[in-house]
Order: structure tokens, then C-alpha cells, then sequence
């Protein structure tokens, strides 16, 4: 069909940067020079900004609304087609203050590729990082960069330069390689979608150019594992069909697939459509019905995937998000997330830090995320979620967050946590013991409980572990010390020293200490366990028993301890990694006891601790 | 996938979305060709039966062939269609401009239905590349309880992880059609072989491109007596969509003040 084969692949566009960087004018002009504006249209502009008493501005051609006019500035995303040869570009014109942020990512969320706009004169500013930093959220990574206004600058290549050199590095922080940088006066057309006189020191592509020659939308693919999240049944007759779009991969009539989370799995019987079409396969992106071969409990929110490459199982991930919400962000609120088709409550665990805008990079002394900051935060549910991290697959990795019915927060997951227990967890049925925690503790005459020692290598740790163990034994309490020693022999030799093996290891001790609290004893977890997340989720193995105690020291102090020569291994190079020279340590934010091994001795340091048990466990 | 294939796909996840997610829901019907279109979107999206009311906000005042092909089309699809009469345009404020009446009658009708029938969703087929305030729309877009459009202070719209919350006596105006182009729907009907109110097409050198009420509607010149000189037609006109609709054009912000009020 002559038809279809003229239909050229659309390129969504959004136009990002600092209000007043001239992104409307830019639109305004490109627009004009390709021909694709409705004939009237400027004239119908002029005399309006004769009518007003105004100088006409090219702005004018999208800011048609009302409001937008009076206050120059574009409070929401609008959209405008252009039609080129060859391809159909859709621009979607994102407002640049920082108030209508919910706005530009709004507008980023349905783009393809982002043409990143750059005030040659006023250069980087903070909004222009903000918006670097939410297209790499969002998941736009194709990007032009106009430093416009050049007019403002004399035409400088050296300008020029130095602000390309500057937002490279920028973009390059965040994960963007940025496709193209052309230098523009937008007012004046030059290097919009024609030459520019002014700057004949500049050979490369114009805006128009650089935006025609970016790849084909990428979309979603074929070739990656298959995804596709369940919208709902839809029963016709006696027919149940299962209905939902194809986010990767493919689906065939025969294949095996397991549905997540209860991971149960069926063939594909059939795929519907209406009119019949007759076809026995379905591609990424399809939006489809089928019929699956089991009787199987299909329900909206399960995650349709192939046997060996399902999505993970997760009670808890830790998320970089943009908070939108009108008060701060901190751990214990509560908030209902949509993810893929799924809806499910979830509470802020911990929070990790914001990403403070100058430098691109952690700020980790906040605390808390106040609106318009992007934030890293572990997140838990009480129901388990199938999902996945977003380096893997961006649709079920993508969710919001509502605040009753106000969206606050759109996200990425990171990292999926608490899954290896969960994934079991939906095929066991749990056998209720016959002896509760009290009974246990009034026989004991002290309740169990996680005591996490956390601290930088050589703190103290294990020292003090092995003497609490012993003092407590010595007043009639169940203790029993988990550390290196006796973890990595055995539960976890199969697990090396990096990063994803260090966060397993503790999730294990996590687990396998609660178990130890549960059954009455007083468990002492010695462990480095550096990050917040993996603590938590810890504390969230063995809920109200864990007692997170700092065994905090300087880290000087502790270098010159060095009772295991592991400071001077990794100062000499020999040791990748290590906590305390080249790891980071989270220092805990709250925790339930700190003892400082700087000042105290490590009897006055056994004591506060004994002190605490015995404040607390008796019964 | 091609252009045609990613449009429609997304159309019926939305759909789906709005029938899976808000309840009770309504799709709006006006006959022309956007909203056809649709209409058979969302027979595919349930295949082949639309599960909700279809209804037509009646002036009484269509063109007679549009009429027509309503009873055709209702009774053919097996629609569960509802023709709703709006309020007389006595009842409406006689300040308005003549030729926005019709709309404003329409956007009062559109009230009262839903306030009648508590819909907490109105399935509506507009474009963002008919209008400038179009553009700014969300695919679910919450309206106030009188029906009015907060366009300052929209929520976000991530991805297509859709919010559908809203307070009791509010709704939403679901859009499905809001990436589609007018030259899209016509390739769409075209390999579709979706009907249309054969208006649409020249006779006499004349065709409406836009269809609204009789008295404030009007034809264009054209030869295009098929889909295919239409859309050959549209491949290089640079007039827009609604030029025939006089109501848009009565005062410079006269469409973004129906539309702020409620209209569609």
C-alpha cells in the first residue's frame, strides 16, 4: 500500500533550559523556516502585538495562551507538528521555570529526544542542569544543545567553546552523550534551519540538521526479554482474554510464559483480536488480547515475562525520583505507587540524599528532599512487587507516587531489594509455630533481638562483640556473635567481595539474625555493612527486635588500629573497595545507640552497651 | 510497527486503562470523523463490543446527513448509544457571542449528563494538533466539579503510568486520540475502511473538513472527492483544521474560554 510505506518514523522533540534561554523563539523560527506554519499565522500575530501596544516576538507563535501571553513565559507543555521531508517531528515545548518543573517532565516523558537550549551570554545556568539532570529521570538520552543568543556574545567562537566544553562534562555526569552543539541566534534564524553569516568560524550541522540526523526513535524493542504488564481481563462469551501491551520482546502463539509475582507459568493459547486478523505473533509495542493454555488466576498488575528472564521479585528497591510534593520527603510517610499496571503501598525505609545541582552529585547531609529535588530513597511494601532496575528494562522500572489522590513523585528503581526470600515467600505457606515470642521470652526472662553493629573496619566491632557476647552470658542472657568469621565459611562462602556479593552477604545476616531473635536468643551482627539500604533492610527482616548500634571511631584512628593490616593493604593498592579508603561508609542517620571507641575504653564502651540491653530486653 | 500501528496500539491501552481503572464511564459522539475513529478504536480495544454508553450531545442543529449516519452506525455496531438533548439556547447566557451557543449549549448538556449519571470518566476524541489549548491537554485530565479546566495547575502525566484519581464529584476527561494527527485519522479510516459522514467528501468543489452545527459551519473549496485527495490535500495545505468553525474564531481567546468552562 502506497500508503503506509510514506508513513516516515515520527521523532518526538522536547525543547528544554532556563526560562527566557529562548526556547519558544527557537520553536517559533523553526517552525517558520521549515514552512510549517498555518498561512495567517504571523500576520495574526502582528496585529495582535500591534492591538497591545507590543514589539512582536517569535515566541508569540506558541505561547497562544491567554495567560502565556500576559506573562511571557510558557506555563505548560504544548505540542506542534512539523512536517520535513523524509520525517514528521513532533515539538513539544517544555516551560523553563522551575515552578511548572511537573510540567517539563511531563512534556519529557512523551519525547523521544530533548533539543537542550543554552543562553550564550548568561551560560549554565542551575535550571540547566535541573533539566540535564531530569531528562536522564526521565529517560531522554538523545540530546541537541543550541547555545542560542549568540547575537549577545559577538558572534564569539570562544564563547562558544567554553560552554560546549562546560555542559559536556555536565552532560557526561548525568550519562548523556550529547548528539550535537550548534551555536544559534533564534531571532534571527542563523543556524536555526538556515545558514548563520555571523558565524563562519562554525561548520557544523544547524538545529534542524543535528534533530534530523538523530537515530530513529528507539521506542520499544523487539530483541530485549518480554514485558508486558497486565491492563485487565476482558471476558467475551465464555472467553476470558487476558489484555495488555507489549512493552519488549515478543509473544508467540505456543510460548511458555510465567506470570510475576506469583511466577506460576502457562503457554500462550491463542491471541484475539477484533476484526479476526488471524496472526500468531505480537511484537513490542502491540497492545494485545490472548488466552493462556492453564486455568490460571491472571489478574491486572501481574507482569507477563519469559521463563528465564522474569522480572524481579521485590519487597523493597531504592528509587531515584523527582519530588514534586508541596512538603518534604522523609522516611515513614506513606504513599501508594503505580508501577507498570500495579498499584501497591509503599513507605519510605530510608532516606540515601538529594543530588545537589551545582556539582551533579550527592548531597548527602539532607535528609529529607524538599519540592523539585531529585532524590535516592529505599522504598518497602508490604506486598510483593514484581519489577525491574533501570539499566535493565526502563517500562516496569518507571512508576509515580501518589499522596492520596496527588501525584508527589515520579521515579526510577534502581536496585530491587528483598527479593531472594520473596521470590520463595509466594510459593510457601507459612506453618504458624505453636510457641509465640512471649512465651519464649518469659522462659528466657528476655525478649531476642538483633544487635547490628555497624562502624568503619577496625572501630571496634568485633572487640566489643565478643565481650558483650560474654558479659551477657555471664548475666543470664542468650547471645550469640555472627560475623565474618563464622558467616563467610559457611552460610556465605559462595559470595565474594563485590559490590552486589557485600549487599547479599548482609542481607543474609539480616535474615539469618532475625531468625535468631525470633527464636529468643540475643543475636550480635558485627559487620562493616556500609550502606543505609542494605540496614534497613535488616531492620526490616527483623522489624521492632533490631537495635542499630554506631560503633563510630575516626577514621584516622582507625587506620593507625589497623588491627588486620587491611588499611595499609588498601592504601598499598592491593585491596579494591575497602570500607574506610577507597568504599564509602553511610553513617547511620538515627541510630539507636552510638558508641564512640575515640574517647571510651572498651570497658566503658561494653558498659553503655550492657546498659542498653539491659534497659530494654528484660522481661 | 509503523506510524498507523503505534498510534492505534497506544489508543487502546489508553482505553483500556480508562475502562480497567475509572468507573463509571461514557464516550463522547459527535460522528465526525475523530470521534468515529474512536469509536472503532475501542471496538478493537474490547473486541468488537464497546462496553460503555455512547453519547451524542444533541443541539439538534447537525446537518441531516450527520443524523443519518448516527441511526446507521448505532444500530449497525450494536452501540449502546445515548442521544442527550442540551439545554434550549434560551437557558444560556445571552452575552456570549452567537456562534459559540452552540458550544456553550453543549458544555452545559455535558454537566447535567454527568451529573445525572455520576460518571467519574468522559471518553472524548479530540487532538492536540487541533488547537493551541488541545496541545497543553493531558491524557487524563481532571475537570472540577462544574465541569471547568484548571489549566494552570494540571498534574503531571509520567510515561503512560496514568493517575485516574480524582475527588468525588470531580471527573475526568479521558483523551485517547490526543498524539494523533487530523491527516493520521484520515489514513486510519482509509486502511481501516472505518465509515464516515460522507460530507466529508467533495461534491461541487466543496467539502467540509470540520463538521459542527449547520448554521456555524462551513464547507472549504476541494476536489478531494476521496480519502486519498484528502489526504493528498492535507500533504499541502497550510490552512487549519477549524477554519471553518466560526465560533473559534469570534474573539482572539475565544476557544480557550469555552474550553476552560468545560467544553471539550
Amino acid at each position: 500500500m502506497a500508503l503506509e510505506l510514506e508513513l516516515a518514523p515520527q521523532l518526538r522533540v522536547v525543547a528544554v533550559g532556563h526560562v527566557d534561554h529562548g526556547k519558544s523563539t527557537l520553536i517559533g523560527r523553526l517552525l517558520h523556516d521549515t514552512g510549517n506554519l498555518p498561512e495567517g499565522k504571523v500576520a495574526e500575530l502582528q496585529r495582535v502585538s500591534e492591538r497591545r501596544g507590543a514589539a512582536f516576538e517569535w515566541s508569540f507563535v506558541l505561547d497562544a495562551l491567554q495567560s502565556e501571553r500576559d506573562q511571557a513565559v510558557t506555563i505548560d507543555t504544548t505540542r506542534i507538528w512539523m512536517r520535513l521531508p523524509g520525517r514528521e517531528i513532533v515539538l513539544i515545548d517544555a516551560p523553563g521555570h522551575k515552578e511548572f518543573l511537573r510540567n517539563m517532565v511531563t512534556g519529557a516523558s512523551d519525547a523521544d529526544a530533548a533539543l537542550l537550549l543554552v543562553d550564550a551570554h548568561d551560560g549554565v545556568s542551575e535550571q540547566t542542569r535541573r533539566h540535564s539532570l531530569l531528562l536522564e529521570l526521565i529517560g531522554v538520552e538523545r540530546v541537541v544543545v543550541a547555545i542560542n543568543k549568540m547575537d549577545r556574545v559577538e558572534y564569539a567562537a570562544a564563547r562558544y567553546t567554553a560552554i560546549r566544553a562546560e555542559l559536556t562534562g555536565l552532560l557526561e555526569r548525568v550519562g548523556i552523550t550529547p548528539a550535537a552543539f550548534v551555536p544559534t541566534c533564534a531571532r534571527d534564524g542563523e543556524n536555526v534551519a538556515g545558514p548563520a553569516p555571523s558565524m563562519p568560524w562554525y561548520d557544523g550541522p544547524t538545529v534542524l540538521d543535528a534533530l534530523l540526523a538523530l537515530p530513529a526513535a528507539a521506542g520499544r524493542s523487539d530483541g530485549e526479554e518480554l514485558r508486558l504488564a497486565v491492563q485487565g481481563v476482558v471476558r467475551r462469551d465464555l472467553q476470558r482474554f487476558v489484555v495488555g501491551r507489549i512493552e519488549s520482546g515478543s509473544i508467540a502463539v505456543g510460548q511458555q510464559v510465567v506470570l510475576s509475582p506469583s511466577r506460576r507459568s502457562a503457554r500462550i493459547a491463542s491471541l484475539e483480536a477484533w476484526p479476526p486478523n488471524g496472526r500468531v505473533t505480537a511484537r513490542a509495542g502491540e497492545s494485545v488480547g490472548f488466552t493462556l493454555d492453564a486455568p490460571l488466576f491472571v489478574d491486572r498488575g501481574d507482569v507477563v515475562s519469559d521463563a528465564l528472564h522474569p522480572p524481579a521479585l521485590a519487597t523493597a528497591f531504592r528509587a531515584r525520583l523527582l519530588w514534586l510534593g508541596q512538603r518534604p520527603l522523609a522516611v515513614g510517610d506513606a504513599f501508594r505507587l503505580h508501577l507498570g499496571t500495579r498499584s501497591a503501598q509503599v513507605n519510605v525505609t530510608a532516606f540515601e540524599r538529594v543530588i545537589e545541582l551545582e556539582s551533579l552529585d550527592r548531597a548527602d547531609e539532607k535528609q529529607r528532599a524538599s519540592t523539585n529535588d531529585v532524590a535516592e530513597a529505599i522504598f518497602t511494601s508490604p506486598e510483593v512487587l514484581a519489577l525491574d532496575t533501570v539499566s535493565r528494562h526502563r517500562g516496569l522500572a518507571r512508576f509515580i507516587l501518589l499522596d492520596g489522590i496527588d501525584i508527589v513523585a515520579g521515579g526510577t528503581v534502581l536496585a530491587a531489594l528483598g527479593g531472594a526470600a520473596q521470590a520463595r515467600a509466594a510459593d510457601v505457606v507459612p506453618v504458624g509455630h505453636l510457641i509465640g515470642t512471649e512465651a519464649r521470652a518469659r522462659r528466657n526472662r528476655h525478649r531476642g533481638a538483633v544487635l547490628w553493629f555497624t562502624g568503619l573496619p577496625a572501630a571496634g566491632k568485633s572487640t566489643l562483640a565478643m565481650q558483650v557476647e560474654r558479659r551477657l552470658f555471664e548475666l543470664g542472657y542468650n547471645a550469640y556473635v555472627l560475623d565474618g568469621d563464622n558467616i563467610r565459611g559457611g552460610l556465605c562462602s559462595d559470595l565474594g567481595f563485590a559490590a552486589e556479593d557485600r549487599h547479599e552477604n548482609v542481607r543474609r545476616v539480616g535474615e539469618v539474625a532475625a531468625l535468631f531473635a525470633d527464636a529468643g536468643t540475643i543475636a550480635i551482627a558485627a559487620f562493616i555493612s556500609p550502606y543505609r539500604a542494605d540496614r534497613a533492610l535488616a531492620r526490616r527482616a527483623a522489624g521492632g527486635a533490631f537495635h542499630e548500634i554506631y560503633i563510630k571511631a575516626d577514621p584516622e584512628v582507625c587506620e593507625r588500629r589497623d588491627p588486620k593490616g587491611h588499611y595499609r593493604k588498601a592504601r598499598a593498592g592491593e585491596l579494591d573497595g575497602f570500607t574506610g579508603v577507597n568504599g564509602d561508609y553511610e553513617e547511620p542517620l538515627e541510630p539507636d545507640l552510638c558508641v564512640d571507641t575515640t574517647s571510651l575504653s572498651v570497658d566503658e564502651a561494653v558498659e553503655a552497651i550492657l546498659r542498653y540491653v539491659d534497659d530494654r530486653l528484660p522481661v | 510497527m509503523n506510524l498507523l500501528d503505534e498510534l492505534e496500539a497506544r489508543s487502546i491501552a489508553i482505553l483500556r486503562e480508562a475502562y480497567f481503572r475509572v468507573a463509571p464511564l461514557c464516550m463522547l459522539w459527535s460522528m465526525g470523523k475523530d470521534s468515529t475513529a474512536l469509536l472503532w478504536l475501542a471496538r478493537k480495544a474490547f473486541f468488537g463490543t464497546v462496553p460503555f454508553p455512547v453519547v451524542l450531545l444533541d443541539t439538534e442543529m447537525e446537518l441531516p446527513e450527520v443524523y443519518q449516519f448516527r441511526d446507521e452506525i448505532a444500530q449497525a455496531w450494536g452501540l449502546d448509544f445515548r442521544n442527550e438533548l442540551c439545554p434550549p439556547e434560551s437557558s444560556i447566557d445571552p452575552t456570549l457571542p452567537p456562534a459559540t451557543r452552540a458550544a456553550a449549549r453543549k458544555t452545559a448538556g455535558l454537566r447535567e449528563l454527568i451529573a445525572r449519571e455520576r460518571y467519574r470518566g468522559v471518553i472524548v476524541g479530540i487532538r492536540r494538533d487541533e488547537q493551541a489549548t488541545r496541545a497543553k491537554e493531558r491524557v487524563f485530565s481532571p475537570r472540577l466539579p462544574d465541569g471547568a479546566w484548571d489549566v494552570k495547575h494540571q498534574p503531571p502525566e509520567l510515561w503512560d503510568v496514568y493517575h485516574t484519581d480524582v475527588p468525588d464529584g470531580h471527573h475526568l476527561r479521558i483523551h485517547p486520540l490526543l498524539h494523533w494527527a487530523e491527516v493520521d485519522i484520515w489514513r486510519y479510516t482509509e486502511r481501516e475502511q472505518i465509515p464516515i459522514v460522507p460530507l466529508y467528501l467533495a461534491r461541487d468543489g466543496k467539502r467540509y473538513r470540520s463538521l459542527g452545527e449547520y448554521n456555524i459551519t462551513v464547507p472549504i473549496e476541494s476536489d478531494a472527492a476521496t480519502i486519498e485527495a484528502i489526504i493528498a490535500e492535507l500533504e499541502t495545505t497550510r490552512q487549519p483544521e477549524r477554519a471553518g468553525r466560526v465560533m473559534d474564531h469570534e474573539t482572539e481567546d475565544a476557544f480557550e474560554r469555552l474550553r476552560t468552562s468545560g467544553y471539550m
